[in-house]
């Protein structure tokens, strides 16, 4: 049979060639590029069938799914329906059982070396890798099959980034990660508990667009994402630098919509899009509603101590100033703290950028 | 091995005749395993329900800071995500006898509230509606007479000929393609599809709708918990503080977030009328065989805990708008009270899953229990430990225990909320479910079974909206009085706890009755453990022989063609499995010897 290419689909579907193009241009914009993108994935999507997704879950408790079904921009079905094939995917695929399985060997078979493996959730290996069965064996044997002809393989979340929920301690069911078990393939990370919809779906449209893996950061996650702390992105950012904290749940300060670090805030330690994507159609994230960031997005951050206690002693943005000086600067000390803070993260958004150029030539190779 | 006997329950189980495995079960959430025997005319003589992964929560919740907890038991489940992080806060509260103010209360019922509309609807559209509607078949259909069908059921707008059109279109253009996706391998043409092709593509529109609102009916988490899945939770209140009158920016609960929580709730109203709930009838009726199918133990032992207090920090049930009970042995003429304190009522059995007791030991409570993982097939096992063809049944099977009530067995969920608020002819209980079975042409009793849990959970998610409309007006005519308190920080303080301290918090689940116990010692989690709603419906059986809900409720039913189960995911998708939710683990005082067993559990 012969395959629909993107702009087929969408011509079929009674999209005219103007809207299209104003298409390619909007997903240019949104992936942060040039408008001269444009025309580049206006012809992917003309030349190129659908991408063919294999989405596997392990050990996990379905957020990142639901996740991607929220993304608005691209839309879940337009995703789903238009972008790319979701050969295999556990919730919302029709078949299951046996037939299930066939889709599974069929999607292998048809897309050798093309497909994309999506991965959610991570893998038990205590109890010989019988803590987490599918099909009567193993999960790990899914995955390994899985990972063995894939294009490149996304780890979603973070169970499959990082361990998350899983493998926190005392990790009873000996869980890996994905790229602590997928060899000589590229793996890209998109942390988060569960990663925002948006940041998914840019990912997916990123590929089909480019036909290639984006770039990379040195660990593997989508740079474009995961460049800056949550904190200096933040909503509540003026209040930090003004010296003005929620002290108390409630309190004065959290009715003026005060900076949340010293009630356990881990925005100053975590890469994230949350303050400038936000969630669910760009409605609030964590912070901005009132709770301190939990930090969901970083390695181990279900044993970094209470999701209440301040923050210590982790360095911010590459200073010899830590948050908690500033805070604990509260009156005298605070502006200076502060000042420094500025300006040695313009210093580390410099190198930053400097580090990311370097690496731009090895991103995304194993 | 071929064994025949009735259940204490009265169900006839007979392990003879072909055997069918579907593993994986998939349009569920996480892993499980289902296998059946079919007698001579393909009818279901025999079930077994294995619930296939283990995770270890409450184990990792030993030694944490008890504010934290929600957090990490929030994970236990993405898809009905809110539930454990509510039934946590409310366990961490009752131990520890903290309040909390009557807005935070209203905040929490339409956050949950939201929950059941949310995982309600993806629930009949995303995850069982493939189950009844034949995608190839829509991609035949008349425009034009679907249309007529459409404008027949529902005054909802997206109903024209060109709609439908463009919508057939889009599906003949992926089924041309070769690439189809989440279609492939389906069971399309089955002779248990019954819908007309106008039917079929009239529900996938409000399939791909369904898919469109659920993104938006989140909303009211995001604006008050951050985000969706996994919006945060605050012990002693709610995060969000209320601030409608001088500057707090977009950080705070003003006029504009509260008039975003009423158009999300109004949109949700809408659908639920006009789209939910004809499209839960119309499928009723074309499918009314299945009113006499799947009923299980819905027709005898139905549980339910009850939800969302009237009353700020009242979990009685004169309290509760979702009210709790027992009812056993199908008098449906008595509800027993529940108490979750109690630690004879709700207590767990292991005769069949993969973890043992101490020496002596046949069932404990949750507030005392005890896992500790003991992987081993039984020797009537077809396959290998790590390849498993079939399952022996009467040795251990599951990653799930049993809980029990009183003994019984019981079948959680919307279906079991339904029928113990008939029983108790709870508010106006009796009339909307007298005109739902109305409606669909019905008897009561034609609600236990598999169509019958379908449409209570619509039915129970048009409700929902409805009560979210009251507690939204509830709030903001306590912020009009002047009450914007959303938090009580008097023991927020860990130096303000006792030593030790225990404590239950439940809730209803969108799948069923939810229960978290925890101890507190020196300021952190002693002991942590969860019973929940997939733990009762997906049990395997208990040591005397009754069988799991899911079990009994494929007894007897007809396969059309016995190589593709869509008669076992019909049933088995009525109960909405969780499967994350389901395993678990929990250790008592001795986490390191569970941990030393991990790699050698298996046999």
């Amino acid at each position: 049979m012969s395959r629909e290419t993107h702009y087929e689909v969408l011509a079929r579907n009674g999209v005219s060639r103007r809207d299209f193009l104003r298409f390619c241009a909007m997903t240019a914009a949104w992936l942060g590029l040039a408008p001269a993108a444009a025309p580049e994935i206006a012809r992917a999507l003309e030349t190129r069938p659908r991408l063919p997704v294999i989405w596997i879950e392990g050990l996990s408790c379905t957020c990142c799914t639901e996740s991607f079904i929220r993304s608005s921009h691209p839309l879940a079905s337009d995703i789903i329906l238009n972008m790319i094939s979701l050969d295999y995917n556990d919730t919302l695929m029709a078949a299951a059982g046996a037939q299930a399985e066939e889709a599974f060997e069929e999607a292998i078979a048809k897309n050798r070396g093309n497909y994309i493996l999506a991965v959610e959730g991570n893998v038990p290996m205590g109890c010989d890798g019988m803590y987490c069965i599918d099909g009567g064996r193993p999960f790990l044997r899914k995955l390994l099959q899985g990972a063995e002809h894939a294009r490149a393989v996304v780890a979603w979340g973070t169970c499959a980034s990082w361990g998350c929920i899983q493998a926190a301690r005392p990790n009873p069911t000996s869980v890996k990660t994905v790229p602590d078990l997928v060899r000589g393939k590229p793996v890209i990370r998109i942390p988060g508990c569960p990663p925002l919809p948006e940041v998914m779906s840019a990912l997916v449209a990123f590929m089909v667009s480019f036909d290639r893996l984006p770039e990379l950061d040195s660990q593997k996650r989508f740079a474009a994402f995961y460049g800056q702390h949550v904190h200096d992105q933040c909503v509540r950012r003026a209040h930090f630098d003004a010296g003005e904290f929620v002290e108390a749940w409630d309190d004065e300060g959290a009715r003026k919509g005060y900076c949340l670090y010293k009630m356990g805030c881990r925005g100053p330690t975590t890469f994230n899009a949350c303050p400038v994507t936000r969630w669910n159609d760009g409605v609030s994230y964590p912070i901005q509603a009132g709770h301190p960031c939990l930090g969901c997005s970083e390695q181990g951050f279900f044993d970094q101590g209470s999701f209440y206690s301040r923050i210590r002693d982790i360095p911010l943005l590459n200073t010899m100033t830590t948050a908690e000086k500033v805070a604990a600067g509260v009156g005298g000390a605070v502006a200076a703290g502060v000042a420094a803070h500025a300006a040695a993260s313009a210093v580390f958004h410099l190198r930053e950028k400097s580090r990311r150029m370097c690496d731009e030539n090895s991103a995304g190779e194993e | 091995m071929a064994y025949e006997y009735t259940t204490p329950q009265g169900f006839t189980v007979k392990d003879s005749g072909r055997r069918i495995v579907v593993d994986p079960i998939t349009r569920i959430e996480g892993h499980l395993r289902c296998e059946v025997n079919l007698d001579d005319n393909n009818v279901i003589t025999n079930a077994v329900s294995c619930g296939t992964m283990f995770r270890g929560i409450e184990l990792i919740l030993k030694d944490r800071d008890p504010r934290s907890a929600w957090a990490y038991a929030q994970r236990v489940c993405g898809v009905c995500t809110g539930s454990h992080a509510l039934a946590s806060i409310l366990a961490v509260e009752d131990a520890l006898r903290i309040e909390i103010p009557e807005n935070a209360s209203l905040i929490r019922n339409l956050m949950h509230l939201c929950l059941w509309f949310h995982d309600h609807l993806v629930h009949f559209y995303q995850l069982a509606g493939l189950d009844w509607i034949d995608v190839v078949s829509a991609a035949g259909a008349d425009p034009a007479a679907t249309s007529a069908l459409a404008r027949k059921l529902s005054p909802w707008p997206s109903s024209s000929p060109g709609y439908f059109s463009d919508l057939r279109a889009r599906i003949n253009a992926i089924l041309k393609s070769g690439q189809l996706g989440i279609f492939a391998h389906g069971y399309w043409g089955n002779p248990a599809y019954r819908l007309s092709a106008e039917a079929n593509l009239l529900f996938f529109a409000h399939y791909l709708e369904a898919l469109d609102l659920q993104r938006n009916a989140v909303k009211i988490h995001t604006v008050f918990g951050g985000k969706n899945p996994h919006p945060n939770w605050l012990v002693g209140g709610v995060p969000a503080a209320i601030n409608v009158n001088s500057p707090g920016g977009e950080q705070v609960i003003n006029m504009e977030r509260l008039e975003l929580v009423r158009s999300v709730i109004g949109k949700c109203q809408e659908f639920a009328r006009q789209v939910l709930l004809p499209d839960a009838v119309a499928l009723a009726r074309n499918y009314r065989d299945w009113c006499h199918l799947g009923g299980g133990l819905s027709g005898q032992c139905v549980l339910a805990y009850g939800a969302f207090p009237d009353i700020a920090n009242d979990y009685t049930q004169a309290s509760l708008l979702a009210p709790g009970g027992a009812i056993i042995d199908g008098n449906f003429h008595e509800v027993h009270p529940v108490d979750v304190h109690d630690p004879e009522q709700v207590q767990e059995v292991v005769a069949h899953a993969w973890y043992r007791y101490p020496a002596g030991v046949a069932s404990l409570p949750p507030a005392t229990g005890v896992t500790d993982p003991f992987y081993r097939l039984g020797p009537a096992t077809v396959g290998t430990d790590t390849d498993i063809r079939q399952l022996d049944e009467q040795a251990r099977y599951s990653w799930i225990k049993t809980p029990r009530w009183r003994g019984h067995m019981m079948e959680v969920g919307p279906l079991a909320r339904l029928l113990i608020a008939y029983s108790l002819k709870h508010g106006d209980t009796v009339a909307r479910v007298d005109e739902l079975t109305a409606r669909i042409g019905i008897p009561h009793d034609g609600l236990k079974s598999t169509m019958g849990r379908i449409v209570a959970r619509c039915h129970e998610a048009a409700w929902a909206m409805d009560q979210a409309e009251i507690f939204l007006n509830r709030l903001i005519a306590n912020i009009k009085n002047g009450d914007t308190a959303t938090a009580n920080v008097k023991n927020w303080d860990p130096d303000t706890w006792p030593a030790r301290a225990a404590g239950a918090g439940f809730t209803e689940a969108p799948r069923g009755a939810l229960g978290h116990w925890l101890e507190i010692a020196d300021k952190k989690i002693a002991n942590y453990q969860c019973v929940v709603p997939t733990t009762w419906n997906a049990a395997p059986r208990s040591g005397d022989g009754q069988l799991g809900p899911y079990e009994a409720s494929l007894l007897g039913t007809r396969m059309e063609i016995p190589e593709q189960p869509l008669e076992i995911l019909r049933t088995i998708h009525s109960f909405d499995p969780c499967m994350a939710c389901a395993t678990h683990v929990l250790d008592q005082g001795g986490h390191e010897l569970a941990v030393a067993r991990l790699d050698e559990c298996r046999g």
